[in-house]
């Protein structure tokens, strides 16, 4: 990464998309394994890998709100 | 790795395979030219075309690890870019002609493409391929699967980063932060291309370039041609984004599907990690290639945006068909493949307390198995 913060990106009907140095720990604070640079945090609930996304979003058909405001550019 | 040369399946193929022994400066492709030319007149879908396809995949195969024996000069040979390109232009008709592309308004922006893409992959359901192998296939037709598969993801990854130096910005960004994790991430065992090998070699098959193309049909190599097609030309960088992000979009939950399938059969991480990889790593190549590749790409250059969709929607089609075909061979008791693969080595084959299956035994339904070395070459 470039240095600068982590960003994480809220993926419409989606995970949460991080990129950057994040520390992911379980509930007890042991660090969860992480494979790649760039992970999807699941957000719907239905994984069947949490913390990260399968996909399994799409199958329960997860909706979120859509913003209010225009889209970036 | 070089790939061994194919069988010939009809006039051009032979015509090729016949021309690239030869020293490309003392070549004569006039033979070559007319048997495209009379084949190309004469197929009833290109796509189907065992002898054009094959031989568009040979030509192809020049770009990437080259066949062995063939001069490596062949591969900016004039005459034959000249010959490829003919059979391009019927194949890319052929795919145009026959599927569906979705419209986006004018002003779509990124977030508008992508979630067209992500609606367009969700209508796809295609005829239950992964479903299939969760619940029914049968270990020779998991080993079918494999074979068919064999073709693309030994190179995996590899037809959709000719793109990279054709894009800019956000989508080149999003391009090389997929492919970089398809690549293993700096760690050449977790390459997609290395774990797909290592499954093929978990079920006894033999994991080098092209060991099994002489068994692929048709439809599988147009697959893969496609795919290089939109790779290899800078006028389909739209298409290339579009195909690979639909295929991200159809590989999360198939994959999971797959893995289980292979679990059900007995076979452990050895031969399931490739497909346990895919269900993590896709859940997040395809927010990037939905939004940041092929979404921004419509975005930045709208002149190709229309191909985003088509390369999306041919990606998923050609997905059908081939899924088709399986699993109708398949359903029908019938080999997916033109000719059955080699049954297993029997040395290769091994019970989960070491000893080896009898000669000619087959495995019980639903035993556990265990298959241990690769085939012999
Ligand atoms: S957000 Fe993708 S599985 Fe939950």
């Amino acid at each position: 990464m470039s240095g600068g913060p982590a960003r994480v990106v809220a993926c419409p009907d989606g995970p949460l998309l991080v990129r950057g140095d994040v520390e992911v720990v379980d509930p007890d604070g042991r660090p969860v394994e992480r494979h790649r640079r760039t992970v999807a945090l699941c957000r719907c609930g239905a994984t069947g890998i949490p913390p990260w996304c399968d996909g399994s979003h799409k199958v329960v058909g997860y909706r979120t709100p859509r913003p209010e405001t225009p889209p970036a550019p | 790795m070089t790939m061994p040369l194919p069988a010939p399946r009809g006039p051009a193929s032979a015509a090729l395979l016949d021309l690239l022994t030869t020293a490309p400066a003392d070549a004569d492709v006039t033979g070559l030219d007319r048997a495209v030319g009379d084949a190309l007149v004469a197929t009833e879908d290109v796509l189907r075309d065992e002898d054009l396809q094959l031989t568009l995949l040979c030509l192809y195969e020049l770009h990437y690890g080259g066949l062995t024996g063939v001069d490596d000069a062949w591969e900016w040979s004039p005459a034959l870019l000249g010959v490829r390109a003919r059979i391009e232009a019927v194949h890319e008709a052929a795919l145009r002609d026959r599927v569906p592309v979705p419209e986006v308004p004018d002003d779509a922006g990124a977030g508008d493409v992508a979630e067209t893409l992500f609606a367009l992959a969700a209508e796809d359901t295609g005829p239950g391929l992964s479903t299939f192998v969760a619940r029914r296939a049968t270990l020779e037709q998991v080993r079918e699967l494999l074979a068919h598969r064999s073709l693309y993801h030994l190179k995996e990854a590899d037809p959709h980063t000719w793109a990279i130096p054709r894009l800019q910005g956000r989508p080149k960004a999003a391009l090389v932060e997929v492919q970089s994790d398809e690549y293993g991430g700096g760690d050449p065992e977790r390459m997609h291309s290395a774990l797909f090998a290592r499954t093929m070699r978990a079920l006894g098959l033999d994991d080098r370039p092209g060991a099994y193309l002489d068994h692929v049909p048709a439809l599988t190599l147009a697959s893969l041609n496609s795919m290089s097609l939109f790779g290899l030309h800078r006028r389909l960088r739209g298409a290339v984004a579009g195909h690979l992000a639909a295929f991200e979009m159809t590989s999360s939950v198939p994959n999971r599907l797959y893995g289980n399938g292979f679990r059900r059969l007995g076979f452990d991480e050895d031969a399931t990690l490739y497909f346990d990889e895919h269900v993590e790593a896709d859940a997040v190549h395809e927010q990037i290639a939905g939004r940041d590749l092929a979404g921004a790409l419509a975005a930045q250059e709208p002149e190709v945006r229309d191909d985003v969709l088509f390369g999306a929607a041919a990606c998923l089609a050609l997905d059908t068909w081939v899924a088709q075909a399986q699993v109708g061979a398949w359903s029908a008791g019938r080999s997916s493949l033109l000719h059955p693969l080699p049954d297993l080595v029997p040395a290769a084959l091994a019970l989960p307390d070491g000893r080896a299956v009898p000669d000619g035994t087959a495995v019980p339904a639903g035993a556990p198995v265990r298959v241990g070395a690769p085939v012999p070459a």
